[in-house]
């Protein structure tokens, strides 16, 4: 019975999902227009994602999971998360990149096939952001791999990981 | 280390002792008299924290000075010490005698450092290759082993799993943590309280509220300053929806664990109005840093307060029949019924809290112990407790502490005072001080012990969480089922990797 009334609300009411976010973030565009464009050829408009947490506070992956919900809903622009790196087109990474973590970011790059791209999500991936200096960070994604976009953001909201990973599929 | 009856440590005293009793005080938690709250160590000495709510004053702090750096294991005695103990002489590089266990724990040879918050740590090279680390030797004829992570297939914090099997059935899991440690307390050291708070605000993400209110709690006592009582309510009702949050979204990740998605899906839309509610009212969705020593950093206005009252009427009409359809899905609960049991006696021993320790029988919620802090001694609200022990336990126990939420976050609103929201701090008190303090988030008591030096700068800052002594008990409660329940176990548990590396 509650599964049939579930299930039959879903269908009466209207969909929660938030219109696209507008890709007017300048500093964006900006970034897009520097990707590799034979890359995104061959990427296409859909992109599988693999996500790996390089010591962050946890807060990144929150807001990275509220894209899965109703009002984010992820898939409908093409994006995916997959389980494999060896599956995924974009590393997503999160963290100021601990020096515990180090060799298996490293390990998870070299995994993902080419053409790829990484996306460092939030401060800490930036710059290793309040945890920079200290004997356990090495202090930003891009000490350890070639960063493709930074998306700033202590976490970075739904909203503003969305806009990023749009300006991947972008046309140039 | 600061000496003998080192009394300034507020609200509850420490006290110096020496070795004999140090072992004693072992012995008695052994025994099970008491609970160990916490076990920590500084430059030449080591602390522990003892709960024991028979007797007054409830929770003493005893200090062991080991000029020598060595000093007797508590692990030795009482399973629970080990891990704190592993992770000391990491740090500290202070050796505990006796120790059953002497592999290191946070430590994975990377830092290119030893003992890195000693007085004198050596560099070490930092190895390329891992280090060997040697899990704990498995014999039988037709064991295997599984490795799993740290990198997992989820969007989920990094940790290292090792499950030896027979056929199916896992007959050992051990726990390889440390990959996310950040050396969190030794950024904290000299670091004012803007920034003290900030980083302590990051130690979990998940429960970044209530690591700022034990943190602002802790400095508040050290210092002798009362928040504001707006601000204290404001906390209060930050918290609970921080609990609300995580309990909403893992009632909904553990049912897609279970190949359920619809809950997930309709947890995630109620998880999803929360932290809106959260950024229209407190302008974070996660509320971070909006706790701070002295008060609060926002307010609510009769806008947010008519918001939140929305927010509330919305998950009562909508979550009583998800719950509805958790108890009335025949599949679902033949995943979780009975599976992943925690003995009783394990959590009392290990003084699990939140969730892992209340379905086992635990009632301790410091909202409520030893009188509870304000304003949850004002606050009408139970503490949900069940004997069984298995997932379907712990999803039970979020679900009645979402009712429990929502019931607190309408009385506070209802009672929440006026005036101003913050005190300025001077923490320029011209000597050192101490302060300790609990604070229940939604996976059970955050501990925070700080020592300001005589400028007001932290000098020392241990941050404990809950995650310390659950992460064990997985251990034990994966045992004898199906290694394919484990994502169940592990989500019903949800213990923070990041908030035990440190
Ligand atoms: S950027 Fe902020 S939320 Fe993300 S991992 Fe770092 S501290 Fe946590």
């Amino acid at each position: 019975m509650p599964m049939r009334k579930t299930f039959l609300e879903g269908l009466l009411h209207r969909p929660l999902t938030d219109p696209p976010p507008a890709l007017d973030d300048p500093e964006l565009a900006e970034l897009g227009r520097k990707l590799d464009a034979a890359a995104r050829r061959r990427l296409g408009r859909s992109l599988a994602i693999r996500e790996v947490d390089a010591g962050s506070c946890n807060g990144c992956e929150l807001e990275i999971h509220a894209l899965n919900n109703a009002f984010h809903d992820l898939e409908r622009f093409g994006l995916r998360f997959v389980a494999s790196p060896r599956h995924a087109d974009v590393l997503l990474v999160t963290g100021p990149v601990t020096r515990n973590m180090r060799e298996a970011l490293e390990r998870t790059w070299r995994a993902t096939p080419d053409p790829k791209w990484v996306v460092a999500v939030g401060d800490c991936a930036l710059d290793g952001g309040l945890f920079a200096g200290g004997y356990a960070c090495v202090g930003g994604v891009s000490a350890v791999v070639p960063v493709d976009l930074h998306i700033r953001g202590c976490p970075p909201m739904p909203a503003q990981l969305l806009k990023g990973l749009l300006t991947l599929l972008a046309p140039p | 280390m600061r000496g003998e009856a080192d009394t300034r440590c507020r609200p509850w005293p420490r006290r110096a002792v020496d070795a004999p009793a140090w072992e004693a005080a072992a012995e008695r938690l052994a025994e099970g008299q008491g609970t160990l709250l916490a076990l920590w160590g500084e430059v030449g000495g080591v602390h522990m924290a003892v709960l024991d709510e028979a007797a007054a004053p409830g929770i003493e702090v005893l200090s062991l000075a080991c000029p020598d750096g060595r000093f007797p294991s508590v692990g030795r005695v009482h399973a629970p010490a080990i891990r704190p103990e592993r992770a000391m002489r990491d740090l500290f590089g202070l050796e505990p005698v006796g120790l059953p266990d002497p592999r290191p724990w946070l430590d994975h040879g990377r830092w290119g450092v030893a003992a890195p918050l000693s007085a004198t740590p050596s560099a070490r090279a930092a190895p390329d290759a891992a280090p060997a680390y040697p899990v704990l030797p498995v014999e039988g004829e037709d064991l295997h082993e599984v490795p799993v992570g740290p990198v997992h297939a989820g969007i989920i914090e990094p940790g290292h799993f090792r499950f030896t099997c027979d056929g199916e059935t896992v007959v050992r899991l051990e726990e390889r943590l440390g990959y996310v440690h950040k050396g969190i307390e030794e950024r904290m050291r000299g670091a004012d309280l803007d920034r003290a708070a900030r980083l302590a605000a990051r130690t979990s993400g998940d429960s970044t509220v209530a690591y700022g209110i034990a943190f602002a709690r802790a400095a508040e006592a050290a210092l002798g300053v009362a928040p504001p009582p707006r601000a204290v309510w404001l906390r209060a009702l930050m918290a609970e929806l921080e609990r609300l949050a995580n309990h909403l979204g893992d009632v909904g990740a553990i049912c897609n664990d279970a190949s359920f998605a619809l809950m997930h899906a309709h947890c995630g839309i109620l998880r999803e109005r929360v932290l809106r509610a959260a950024m229209t009212c407190f302008g974070h969705r996660l509320m971070m840093d909006r706790v701070v020593p002295g008060g609060v950093a926002c307010n609510l206005d009769a806008a947010g307060a008519a918001a939140l009252r929305a927010l509330v009427a919305e998950i009562a009409a909508r979550f009583p029949r998800l719950a509805d359809l958790y108890d009335r899905t025949a599949s679902l609960l033949d995943r979780t019924v009975g599976t992943g049991i925690v003995r009783p006696d394990l959590a009392r021993r290990f003084g699990a809290g939140g969730h892992v320790g209340r379905a086992s029988g635990r009632a301790f919620d410091s909202r409520r112990a030893l009188g509870g802090y304000p304003p949850y001694d004002a606050l009408r609200f139970e503490v949900p407790v069940l004997e069984e022990g298995d997932v379907n336990a712990r999803v039970w126990i979020r679900i009645r502490e979402i009712e429990q939420s929502l019931a607190l976050i309408g009385q506070i609103l209802d009672r929440l005072p006026d005036g101003p929201v913050r005190v300025p701090l001077s923490p320029a008190a011209g000597e050192a001080c101490e302060g300790l303090a609990l604070a229940e988030s939604f996976r059970g008591e955050v501990l925070v012990w700080l020592r300001l030096d005589a400028e007001g700068r932290v000098a020392r800052c241990h941050l404990r969480d809950p995650s310390w002594f659950q992460w064990p008990l997985l251990e034990a409660a994966i045992e004898d089922n199906i290694i394919a329940d484990f994502p169940l176990c592990n989500k019903s548990f949800n213990c923070s990797y990041s908030g035990h590396d440190l």
